[in-house]
C-alpha cells in the first residue's frame, strides 16, 4: 500500500499500483498510471480506456482479453478488435495495463 | 453418476435435493454428517426409503461408527469402508459432491 | 480480464456444470462460483450453470448492495453471454417454492423441471457444487 499525490490529491495504491478506491480515478490519475507503465496516452489509448470503463460500469468486472477484443471489434470495428492492435497500444498486456490506467481492479483470473 | 453428500439432513437440504436429482440406477454415498440420513428415526428416513428401490444408497462405516450410529442403519443401506468409497468412485464415470 | 493464452487446439472438450444452491451475499459461495465460471471460460469447455434451491436468489433483479458495503455481482451474470457461456438452467420447482418466476431474474435463462435438471447433471463430465 502506498499513497501518492497526483495533481494535488492523495491517492492510495495497492502493492501492484492499482487504485485502492475506484472512486479516486480521474484523467490525471490515468495519466500518472500511464507514465508509470511507460505508455504515452493517445486518442487511441483513451478510446480503449473509455470502453473498458463502460464495460466495467455495465457488468462490474473487467473483461478477459478475448472478451475485450471481441467487444471492441463489435463497437469500434475489426481493425481495432484484434490482439495486435491492443498489444501495440499496451505492450505489457492490454488486460492488466489498461485496467490499471483505467482505475479498475486487477482483472479476475489474471495471473 | 455417483452422488456424494456430507451434510446432516437436519441442518441442510443437501440430502433432500440430492435424492430429488438422483436418476434411477445412480448411487448416493452418504459420508460425514450425512450418514445420519441413513439411520432409523431420522427425519429423512422416509425419503431415503422411497429412493432406495431405484437408487443405491451407501453410507461410510467409519463415519457411522464415529457418531455411534452403526446399529441404527436402515435396512437396504450398504455400509462401505474407505476401500469401498474408492471402488464407488472408480466404478462411476462421473460424480457430484453436493454442498 | 486476463492475458491468458488460448488453449492448444485439438484438446478434448468436456461438459462442465456449475451447480449453485446458495443465496448470494450471506456466504461467499455464489461469488466464488461466478469467478470460477469466468476463469473457466478461458479453457473453452462446454460450460453450463444450474441454479437450484436458494441458488435461484442469485439471479434476482433489483439487487442493491450499497447498504451492506459489499460489491454487487448481479450485473456480471449478464456478461456471461460475452464469455460464450449461454447455458443457464434454473429449476422451476425452486422458483415456485420461493414465489418467483422467470420475469424476476436479471438474465435470460432456461427454466427446467427437476427431472430435466437431473438429466442435465447426469450427462456432465464434471459437476462442481457451490
Amino acid at each position: 500500500m502506498a499513497t501518492v499525490n497526483i495533481a494535488g490529491k492523495d491517492v492510495e495504491l495497492d502493492e501492484e499500483g492499482f487504485l485502492t478506491n475506484l472512486a479516486d480515478w480521474n484523467r490525471d490519475v490515468a495519466e500518472y498510471m500511464a507514465k508509470e507503465e511507460k505508455v504515452d496516452m493517445t486518442e487511441s489509448h483513451w478510446e480503449v480506456i473509455d470502453f473498458l470503463r463502460e464495460y466495467y460500469d455495465e457488468y462490474q468486472i473487467a473483461p478477459a482479453i478475448r472478451v475485450l477484443t471481441k467487444a471492441i471489434g463489435k463497437k469500434l470495428g475489426p481493425d481495432k478488435g484484434n490482439n495486435k492492435y491492443l498489444y501495440e497500444l499496451f505492450p505489457y498486456g492490454p488486460a492488466k495495463q489498461a485496467c490499471k490506467i483505467g482505475g479498475l481492479p486487477k482483472p479476475t483470473g489474471c495471473i | 453418476m455417483l452422488h456424494i453428500v456430507n451434510k446432516s439432513p437436519s441442518e441442510r437440504n443437501s440430502v433432500d435435493t440430492c435424492l430429488g436429482h438422483a436418476k434411477d440406477g445412480s448411487a448416493v454415498l452418504l459420508i460425514e454428517d450425512a450418514v445420519y440420513a441413513a439411520t432409523a428415526g431420522n427425519m429423512s428416513e422416509a425419503k431415503v426409503k422411497a429412493a432406495m428401490p431405484n437408487v443405491k444408497v451407501y453410507a461410510l462405516g467409519p463415519d457411522l461408527a464415529a457418531r455411534g450410529m452403526s446399529a441404527r442403519v436402515l435396512d437396504g443401506v450398504n455400509v462401505v469402508d474407505y476401500g469401498g468409497f474408492v471402488d464407488l468412485v472408480a466404478e462411476h464415470s462421473n460424480c457430484q459432491s453436493w454442498l | 480480464m486476463s492475458d491468458e493464452m488460448d488453449m492448444e487446439e485439438g484438446g478434448t472438450i468436456k461438459k462442465f456444470m456449475f451447480v449453485n444452491r446458495k443465496a448470494p451475499y450471506g456466504t461467499i459461495y455464489a461469488l466464488e462460483s461466478l469467478e470460477v465460471v469466468l476463469i473457466s471460460a478461458a479453457f473453452e469447455q462446454d460450460v453450463s450453470l444450474a441454479f437450484i434451491d436458494d441458488g435461484v436468489y442469485q439471479l434476482m433483479k433489483n439487487i442493491n448492495t450499497d447498504g451492506i458495503e459489499m460489491k454487487s455481482f448481479s450485473k456480471t451474470y449478464r456478461a456471461l453471454e460475452g464469455y460464450d457461456i449461454e447455458k443457464l438452467y434454473v429449476e422451476r420447482e425452486s422458483l415456485e417454492a420461493r414465489g418467483l418466476s422467470e420475469d424476476d431474474l436479471v438474465v435470460d435463462v432456461q427454466v427446467v423441471g427437476a427431472a430435466e435438471m437431473a438429466d442435465l447433471m447426469n450427462e456432465q463430465d464434471v459437476v462442481l457444487s457451490f
